[in-house]
């Protein structure tokens, strides 16, 4: 048998396929989650995990994708729809013989259990040998680095230890997929960047494909091979966090994804001009002609003296260290422009503009790409 | 924050004066009330006490019908503690898994409780009555003919019975909160780990109802000890001689039916040592493997 470590080596370089040339782990195939009350929380969701593959749900609270999550997991019955871990369909499964292991927001660690019996307990229902038992959690103890806890309750742990010893726990298990629900946010900001980094490392090392919760987009850019943004139940984009930040595929992923949100103005396609309000700047080659939602990533958008595109009045200015981020209006409509704080400030009139490329159009109405 | 300072003041021994009073007066004072009179014989009319040394204690113990009381205790408090503590758990666990309809399902199991226990007790002997008691009709359905209040077995198993059901409602409540109160997540991660539900109750579910358990443990002990005295009144029907008594039966009945008050204090004072030996041994043995989280 191929013990952890072996297998962790030898994903250790393993590159970032696309899910359409390796195997797929996990398919979520339709699916709906409908409550007895008929409320839809899930409302018809597609998504392909492949073998080895971070997959990020991303969205705001109320968008489904802790509800999805726990539908692979078999903590919620699947209302429509089907959910396949290497093509065997898992609706009717117990969540024991799944195949997966969650690592939940809160850890869920037992307390009368030592962090051994916690990592342990899946392997002894499971009735593997007590040599076995003992030599992975060996093994996933020295991977997390929490061999001295060992003998612990979890109410002696801090909190990235108990993140740790939760880790632990889905490790042992040797799961077809990990499932992540959030897992870091209970943790203080230098302990959650530290803890992602991990994650990711560990993942990787693995090779186990993951499914990974998270409200915050940080997160979800820095981990994932792919992203799903998801939104009132339906999915709005999937793809790798480049993908979804270069070509946001709507209005609420453009606004969803990157920090400071992406400037989005009400605009006119008139001829080859973009106008917005009074003032236009040159409308990208091949723009549909009409009404759009324009929109800018604050640090594609440029300052130039006044007169060459839409009248910009600067109302405030954040500096972040390396950025400074500028907040006015831009022919009356709020914008943030993000310069490099080595530059000096602007002074005078300024004029807000951009390179017709960089500009995004939606439908004004949909919100969809155009 | 500030720390509060106090001088020497008269403010907390004022403060804790009511409370350190109920504790002399209902407590302390008849303890050693009933300590001198063990070693004493008193003349029931006149007023007048005679030492007499351990004579009291000796009788008492080297009687049969104590022995017979203290070995009829023992197995009533055991039962009746395992039997309520039992199917309250059932209950809870039941009762936790129901989604609709959960408050009136609470409701109902937990109204007994407010039930006194003479009162539960004459509730029971109607039950079992020789004549129109519903219980003794359907144990004669298997031949079983019952004849509480005359026979010592069945009067046994209709006071354990009676015993037990009044205490279910408490043990319910308090199962049923210890239940809610583990957390779902810690559930869902069992129900990951394990699949036979009956293995994760035994392995996850009940260690952490163990603060709760210890508790009632203790509770039902003393209730079956002390508490019971007007289900087992009022079963017995006034006639204890050939009935199953507990020892704080026995007590009443020797201090006062037979007047022999330095022997019933001799008693009494045996069951306080019992019972307090008994409480340290509960919480050296077992809180030790009691986790609070």
């Amino acid at each position: 048998m191929m013990t952890l470590l072996e297998a962790a080596a030898r994903h250790v370089e393993a590159p970032v396929h696309t899910p359409s040339d390796r195997a797929l782990t996990l398919e979520i195939d339709g699916v709906v989650k409908r409550y007895p009350n008929g409320a839809l929380a899930v409302k018809g969701v597609d998504i392909q995990v492949g073998q080895g593959e971070l997959v990020v749900f991303v969205g705001p609270s109320g968008c489904g994708k802790s509800t999805l999550l726990r539908m692979v997991a078999g903590l919620e019955a699947v209302s429509e729809g089907e959910i396949r871990i290497d093509g065997r369909r898992m609706n009717e499964a117990d969540p024991a013989d799944r195949d997966i292991a969650m690592v939940f927001q809160n850890y869920a660690l037992y307390p009368h259990m030592t962090v051994r019996k916690n990592l342990a307990y899946g392997l002894q229902n499971r009735k593997t040998p007590k040599d076995v038992i003992a030599a992975k959690v060996a093994e996933a103890a020295a991977m997390l680095q929490i061999e001295e806890f060992l003998d612990r309750k979890p109410s002696q742990l801090s909190g990235g230890q108990r993140q740790r010893v939760a880790m632990g726990r889905a490790i042992v298990r040797d799961p077809k997929v990990f499932l992540f629900d959030e897992p870091l946010s209970n943790l203080d900001a230098r302990l959650r960047n530290q803890m992602r980094l991990e994650i990711r490392k560990l993942q990787r090392r693995l090779g186990v494909s993951a499914i990974y919760v998270t409200h915050d987009q940080v997160e979800a850019m820095t981990l994932a091979d792919r992203i799903v943004v998801l939104n009132g139940g339906l999915v709005e984009q999937v793809g790798t966090p480049s993908e979804v930040y270069a070509r946001p595929a709507t209005t609420f992923v453009a606004s969803f994804i990157g920090a400071p949100a992406m400037n989005l103005l009400d605009a006119v396609v008139d001829g080859g001009r973009l106008r917005v309000g009074e003032a236009a700047i040159p409308a990208p080659a091949g723009a549909p002609q009409g009404p759009v939602k324009a929109g800018l990533r604050a640090e594609k958008a440029r300052l130039v003296p006044a007169g060459q595109g839409l009248p910009f009045a600067l109302e405030a200015v954040e500096e972040l260290g390396a950025t400074r981020l500028l907040h006015g209006l831009a022919a009356g409509a709020p914008v943030v422009v993000a310069a490099d704080a080595a530059l000096p400030l602007p002074a005078g009139p300024l004029s807000l503009t951009a390179d017709p490329a960089d500009l995004h159009l939606f439908d004004a109405r949909q919100g969809g790409r155009l | 924050m500030k720390k509060a300072l106090f001088g020497p003041s008269l403010t907390p021994y004022l403060l804790l004066a009511p409370q350190m009073a109920i504790v002399a007066i209902f407590f302390l004072w008849p303890s050693a009330e009933a300590v001198r009179s063990s070693f004493h014989i008193e003349d029931p009319f006149f007023g007048t006490a005679t030492f007499v040394g351990t004579d009291n204690y000796v009788d008492a113990v080297t009687s049969s019908t104590y022995g017979r009381a203290a070995r009829f205790t023992a197995l009533f408090t055991v039962v009746v503690s395992v039997v309520s503590l039992g199917i309250a758990l059932a209950l809870a666990v039941s009762a936790d898994a129901v989604l609709r309809g959960r408050a009136t399902y609470k409701t109902t199991l937990m109204w007994v409780y407010a039930i006194a226990p003479p009162v539960a007790g004459l509730i029971g002997s109607m039950l079992f009555d020789q004549h129109i008691g519903p219980l003794k009709e359907f144990a004669a359905l298997f031949g079983w003919d019952m004849r509480v209040g005359f026979d010592y077995a069945d009067t046994a198993i209709a006071m354990m019975t009676v015993a037990a059901w009044k205490q279910i409602p408490v043990n319910f409540i308090f199962f049923l909160s210890g239940l809610q109160g583990i957390p779902n997540a810690l559930k869902e991660a069992a129900s990951i780990d394990c699949r036979s539900p009956v293995r994760r109750f035994w392995t996850v579910v009940f260690p952490l109802l163990a603060p709760t358990s210890f508790f009632l443990l203790i509770i039902n002990i003393t209730y079956a000890l002390f508490e019971t005295f007007g289900v087992v009144d009022v079963m017995l029907k006034g006639e204890p001689g050939n009935n199953p008594v507990t020892l704080v039966y026995k007590v009443f009945l020797d201090g006062f039916r037979g007047q022999d008050l330095g022997g019933s204090s001799a008693q009494s004072v045996i069951l306080m040592v019992a019972v307090f030996l008994l409480t340290v041994i509960q919480f050296r043995l077992i809180e030790r493997r009691v986790h609070y989280a």
